[in-house]
């Protein structure tokens, strides 16, 4: 059994399930970075209390859902989430979207995702797929991160459906409960909202750690680190961070360049100048923040490690957030006419 | 970043797929290309591998003198923290922590010990004698 549905790469895992799964119910027009950009994805914070992998907890995108929630209530489209306490209902639910020609987004966990490289393979638990048929005892799985489609069996399916720890997915599953045509009217109601929403979470959240002012505190932060912590677990600290930075479902440039993207894009629906404008700010941001990885790789590699290197990478990251406030502030000046 | 600088090197991710960049093309438009991964990020991935190696063979030697039980050595080797391992058994987190000395994990009864090893998908025999080889 398969349903009708089309396997479409995306660089994030969120943004590729909501773009799939909405197209096929009557948002022709979304992309990947309108998805993005309307869901208010772009984010920044860093977590001082909360360690990951014995390292720091660093997110450069927004809580693990609200794109998908953002965007479908953004469009009108009504979703269905549910979650589950029994493994035998999680799978009857998905077996009956299945057969009544619903593709489903599923929340799992990475660590036993068996066709992941054992690398990539962390107890991370907001990874998102699209269950698109069965046929035997596999499930056919979209996975956007990859180029094509793959299949799970049903005790692969379960296990990363109720993996543990952080975030566990407690067999989630969501789809949109009817299809229904979107309007460019909506779309350009999304994008206008979606953006209103991104500046106030990167110019006004309060507290230092989050958003603009958040990019700011890690620049600081980084210019101690090899003194607070010597340079083997500053290194350990700095690879981390490019990982939280650069690692799958983000892909290569990061979240600024797929931010770039929507801004154009949203062009279309909106003529104004600022647009295209800040999308080359945010392409310059995404710039700064690839020179700062590879500053920091020389660090972890260990060709360079001096204090001068970590104010420089710290340098990097000032320019990129003054930079992000610039845009953000000029986006937020926007005199929205539609 | 332009298009035409996408990094094309090899990481880990390769053996499987590909990843979607998005980058602007020579007019300044946004488009998307693939890339085979950027040796940058595969040097942060291996040091983050090398780190873990480390800290399970330390888990082995306390293992082997007796400062720790086993327990140590598989959170290690599964890359769990005690919060994981007790969501995985249904057990509290102080009594794994109390697990965690030699004197009290060897006197476990074989109904704990199961759970420990169903949560690191492992064999009674493996949990005991520290041998694995799967990954």
């Amino acid at each position: 059994m398969r349903v009708e549905f089309e396997h479409l790469q995306a660089a994030h895992c969120e943004n590729g399930v909501t773009t799939n799964l909405l197209k096929g119910v009557g948002a022709n027009k979304l992309t990947e970075p309108l998805a993005f950009g309307i869901g208010s994805g772009l984010f920044f914070i860093y977590l001082p209390f909360l360690k990951i992998n014995n390292g720091p907890a660093i997110a450069f995108r927004t809580q693990p859902g609200l794109i998908f929630k953002r965007t479908c209530k953004a469009l009108g489209i009504p979703i269905v989430r549910k979650k589950f306490n029994s493994r035998e209902e999680a799978q009857k639910v998905l077996d009956e979207c299945l057969q009544s020609g619903k593709p489903v987004g599923c929340q799992v966990g990475v660590y036993y995702l068996t066709y992941f490289p054992k690398e990539y393979r962390f107890h991370f638990n907001a990874h998102n797929i699209i269950v698109f048929g069965k046929e035997g005892d596999r499930y056919l799985i979209s996975d956007p991160v990859m180029e094509t489609a793959t299949s799970l069996s049903s005790y692969e399916l379960e296990r990363v459906r109720f993996a543990k720890g952080f975030l566990a997915p407690k067999g989630q599953l969501y789809y949109p409960k009817e299809s229904k045509i979107v309007t460019d009217e909506q779309m350009r109601n999304g994008i206008r909202s979606g953006i209103k929403r991104n500046v106030r979470d990167m110019l006004y959240i309060p507290g230092s750690f989050a958003g603009v002012s958040g990019i700011r505190y890690t620049a600081k932060k980084i210019k101690k680190w090899k003194t607070k912590l010597g340079q083997h677990d500053a290194g350990l600290y700095l690879a981390q961070l490019v990982r939280m930075q650069e690692e799958i479902g983000t892909g290569g440039g990061g979240f600024r360049y797929i931010y770039g993207a929507f801004l154009q894009q949203a062009y279309q629906y909106h003529p104004v100048d600022t647009l295209p404008e800040c999308s080359k700010l945010f392409t310059s941001a995404g710039d700064l923040w690839r020179s700062a990885a590879v500053q920091a790789a020389g660090i972890y590699k260990g060709r360079i490690g001096e204090q001068k290197d970590y104010d420089q990478m710290a340098e990097y990251l000032f320019e990129a957030a003054d930079i992000e406030k610039k845009a953000f502030k000029a986006l937020a000046k926007i005199k929205w006419k539609i | 970043m332009k298009k035409k600088d996408i990094p094309q090197d090899d990481g880990a991710l390769n053996k499987i797929t590909r990843e979607i960049c998005y980058a602007v093309d020579e007019s300044g438009n946004y488009t998307t290309a693939l890339s085979t991964g950027w040796e940058v990020k595969a040097r942060a991935l291996d040091i983050a591998w090398e780190d873990i190696k480390e800290r399970i063979e330390q888990a082995r030697l306390k293992v082997l003198n007796k400062e720790a039980s086993p327990l140590l050595f598989f959170l290690e080797w599964r890359l769990m923290d005690i919060g994981i391992l007790s969501q995985y058994t249904g057990l509290w987190k102080w009594q794994i922590k109390r697990h965690l000395r030699p004197s009290v994990f060897d006197k476990l009864p074989e109904k704990i010990l199961k759970r420990y090893a169903e949560a690191f998908n492992i064999t009674l025999e493996e949990l005991k004698t520290m041998q694995v080889n799967e990954g």
